[in-house]
Order: structure tokens, then C-alpha cells, then sequence
């Protein structure tokens, strides 16, 4: 069966209802609130600070660690159990590694800055979300960045080349293929690019151009959000 | 001929392009991609004439040689403290700088400072990997005792302090505190009256959730109860 109609509806180049705030956490340095549709991640910095244990220093710059977690009733109850796991610390990795490009930590030698993110309710594109969550939330605490970071996850359901999939359409029962894609949207370099599944050479092309094309739209969300802290009432 | 994308004043985040053009020059908190003049924090624009700057809103404090910062102590060895300045690491401030006393060979080093106390000192050297030593000596440098100590953002310190000390003299003025105001984002306020303390601290705050916007001079004195003055507006 061909994957012709979305199940929510939507056009096969269209997101879900995107939602940004940040400030959310009063106690961080930085923070940010960034819902895609039933998808909802927060995210928190602390530092920079000491980083222990010692030989991790870095004395040239600063190093990023990331914490991504789903809470533990963030799912539906039928995917991966939230909490610690191979497949979180993956994503920490992953995270951090598509973060840090823009980061610029020269200032602070030897010293960590914290993220954490937590994923409040998931329907897929959990590290998407938590991506773009992170990046404003950086932005926030006031560290210098040579770009925001947008992160949208694109694929093949069925046949059909569509962005960022819900679960019902990663879970699509006659096989469905997962790429989140994190860019640069000033410059359009990307910092992330994972695969989940099978696909041609056309429609991972394709599925890419489409994501990049999402990322803008995402891009105007997060700098409304960081600019509309600041607004004067 | 350059063009410009931003007024004075405007918020500005990470990747906004501020200009295009080799003949602007980015300053502070902006930076060039090939024709580009991009932001790299979230601040406010300064354009001045071909530069074009970016006043951060917040961010961490960078210590810097030369600044004057509120510290405490929070560890001692031998000869030395450490001393908390708001950076990730200590400062060290070594017996040799804390007085001019002469001090002899196994002295007590509490008679000086102990663990927690505070005081004004000045960073006099600053390694590239953050390495930094403080002194005490130097017009106004000395331990604190008494009052309170409130934490702002550092980069909202330059606006506290004012052009040439204004702002900070104003507050200091109306309500008869003494306030020091470390580069550090830590500010130290003394005065006989707790009223006019919490007043003091107030009107602080006022400027550390304001200090983006337009009038924030006539605010504060506002807030401070204070008619307008004849040298008129900022």
C-alpha cells in the first residue's frame, strides 16, 4: 500500500505545529521551551564550570556535554522505555557533537558547560527537538555562536519522501526510513545526519533538500523566541 | 556601497546578519563571514559609523586583567587564598598582595582573611589558560564586612555603573548606600538604613531586567523618587 495521504493530514513537505519559549527554567543560565507537535523538550545550561576528573580539561577551550533524557512518562508506553540507556547516551553524543560547531568556548579553558534536555512527552523527532531546544538554550545563557542550530528529522514512508515524521509514520508498518538532519541554516552546513533504515540515493537527496527547506521555517521560530524575551511590554 | 540590516538599539540573536559589505567593520559580539557582518550573541546593535557592535544581554563573566571584582574566600594554603570570583575556577590572592604588613614565617593567615569573608580586589594577571592572580592594593581594594552582596548579569555591569559612574551614583546619592560594583556581576551594598538597602537593591535589579531598554536613566530615577534633572535627557 502506498503511503499517498499523511495520517494527520498533512502535506508531505509540512511540519508539525511548532512552539518556542526561553527563560523556561529560572534557575539555568540559559534554557528553552521547543515543541514540534506532541513532541516537547526543555532544555537547561549551567556553566561554564570545573570539570572533574581533571585529564577531560581541556586548556585551550571549553567542552559541551550534553545530557538527553526522556522522562519517565514521556511515551505512549509502547517504544523504547524512557531512562538511561545506550540509546540516550547516543544521543548526548550525537547532540553534542552537532552543538558544538557553532560554539565558540575560547573564553573559558578547562571549564564545562552543562545541557541538559529533557523530553517532556515524545512522538517522535525526540532529538530533533532536543537539539533545537539546546541551541536557543545556549543562545540564552549568553555564549557565542556563530549560528543557531535547527534540527528536523526527514524520510521515506512507504515511498513517499516526506519531513518530519510522526510516530505513526516511523512505526509504518510496511517499513519506513528515519533521517534526522541538524544544519546551519545561515550557511546550510550540517552537523547532523543519521539514518534509520533503507533508502536510494534520490530519495535521500531529496529528503535532505526538503529538511533544509524545514530547518528556515524553524530557524524564524527559535530567533522570534529568543528575541520576544526581550520584548518591551 | 555596504547595506545595513539593523537600527540602533534592536535585539539581535546568533546568525542574525547585521550588515553586508567590506566596508563595515564587526566589533565586540559580531563577527565577519566573508561580506557578512553576522551577530554571534544575543544583545542589542550599536552601529558606529562603520562599526557595528553587539551589546551582549547576557552571558558569563570572562575575567579580565584589570578588573575589579567581588570575591570570597573560599579556601587557604601556606602563603595564599583562593578566592571565588564567579568563574569556573579561583582567583589566588597570594599573603603578598593582601597587605603591606610585614608578615613573619608561620603567621596566622586568619588574622588577615578566613574562609567566607569578602572583599574588592583587582585581577592583576590573567593567563591565557585562566590562570589569575588578585591584589589588594590599590585605591579601594580592601576586605568587606557588613552590608549585603547581590549577584546580576556581567554584562549588565557597564549599564549599573552608567557613563562615568553615573548610574551607580545616582542610586548611591538617593538613598545614602555605599555600592560597589564588581566586574563580576557581584555588587556589594552598605548603608545605615535596611530600608534604603532594599531600596538600593531594587533599583539595581530595575536596571539588571531592564537594561534594554529606552530610557532606563529616567526610569531608575523615577523608581528612585527623583525629579528630572536640568542637564535633561541621555
Amino acid at each position: 500500500m502506498a503511503y499517498n495521504k499523511r495520517n494527520d493530514g498533512r502535506k508531505f513537505e509540512e511540519m508539525r505545529p511548532m512552539e518556542a519559549k526561553v527563560g523556561v527554567v529560572k534557575n539555568a543560565a540559559g534554557s528553552a521551551m521547543f515543541r514540534m507537535g506532541k513532541t516537547i523538550a526543555y532544555a537547561a545550561v549551567y556553566g561554564p564550570r570545573e570539570l572533574h576528573p581533571k585529564f577531560m580539561q581541556d586548556p585551550k577551550r571549553g567542552k559541551l556535554r550534553c545530557n538527553y533524557n526522556m522522562m519517565a512518562f514521556s511515551g505512549s508506553g509502547d517504544r523504547v522505555r524512557p531512562g538511561p540507556s545506550r540509546r540516550s547516551k547516543e544521543i548526548s553524543l550525537v547532540t553534542e557533537k552537532a552543538l558544538y560547531p557553532v560554539l565558540d568556548l575560547e573564553e573559558f579553558p578547562k571549564t564545562v558547560v552543562d545541557v541538559f534536555i529533557e523530553l517532556l512527552q515524545t512522538d517522535a523527532g525526540t532529538r530533533c527537538a532536543g537539539i533545537c531546544a539546546a541551541s536557543m538554550a545556549l543562545a540564552d545563557a549568553g555564549f557565542k555562536m556563530k549560528d543557531l542550530v535547527c534540527a528536523v528529522s526527514a524520510g521515506v514512508v512507504g515511498k513517499t519522501t516526506v519531513v518530519d515524521l510522526d510516530y505513526s509514520e516511523e512505526a509504518w508498518e510496511e517499513g519506513s526510513t528515519d533521517i534526522p538532519i541538524a544544519v546551519m541554516p545561515r550557511t546550510g552546513e550540517v552537523t547532523l545526519l543519521q539514518l534509520d533504515g533503507e533508502v536510494s540515493k534520490e530519495e535521500l537527496q531529496k529528503a535532505i533538500a526538503m529538511a533544509k527547506e524545514a530547518c528556515k521555517q524553524i530557524y524564524e521560530v527559535q530567533k522570534e523566541a529568543l528575541r520576544a524575551k526581550y520584548q518591551e511590554e | 556601497m555596504g547595506q545595513l540590516f539593523v537600527e540602533e538599539k534592536k535585539v539581535v540573536v546568533p546568525g542574525d546578519v547585521l550588515a553586508i559589505g567590506m566596508d563595515y567593520l564587526p566589533a565586540g559580539g559580531a563577527f565577519r563571514d566573508k561580506d557578512k557582518v553576522i551577530a554571534s550573541q544575543v544583545g542589542v546593535a550599536s552601529v558606529n559609523e562603520r562599526l557595528i557592535r553587539v551589546i551582549p544581554l547576557a552571558g558569563n563573566y570572562v575575567p579580565q586583567r584589570g578588573d575589579v571584582v567581588v570575591g570570597k574566600v573560599s579556601d587557604m594554603t601556606y602563603s595564599s587564598w583562593f578566592v571565588d570570583i564567579g568563574y569556573a575556577y579561583e582567583a589566588v590572592l597570594s599573603i603578598k598582595e593582601a597587605t603591606s604588613d610585614f608578615v613573619e614565617r608561620g603567621a596566622e593567615l586568619t588574622d588577615y582573611f578566613m574562609i567566607g569573608d569578602y572583599m574588592v580586589a583587582k585581577l592583576v594577571n590573567v593567563t591565557k589558560s585562566k590562570a589569575m592572580d588578585l591584589s589588594l592594593r590599590g585605591p579601594g581594594l580592601r576586605k568587606i564586612q557588613g552590608g549585603k552582596i547581590i549577584s546580576v548579569t556581567p554584562a549588565k555591569v557597564p549599564r549599573i555603573v552608567g557613563k562615568g559612574g553615573s548610574m551607580i551614583n545616582m542610586i548611591k546619592d538617593a538613598t545614602g548606600c555605599n555600592v560597589i560594583a564588581g566586574q563580576n556581576g557581584r555588587i556589594w551594598i552598605s548603608g545605615k538604613d535596611p530600608d534604603m538597602e532594599r531600596k538600593a537593591t531594587e533599583a539595581l535589579m530595575l536596571i539588571n531586567d531592564k537594561a534594554h531598554t529606552r530610557g532606563l536613566t529616567e526610569r531608575v530615577r523615577a523608581f528612585l523618587g527623583l525629579k528630572g534633572e536640568e542637564n535633561g535627557v541621555q
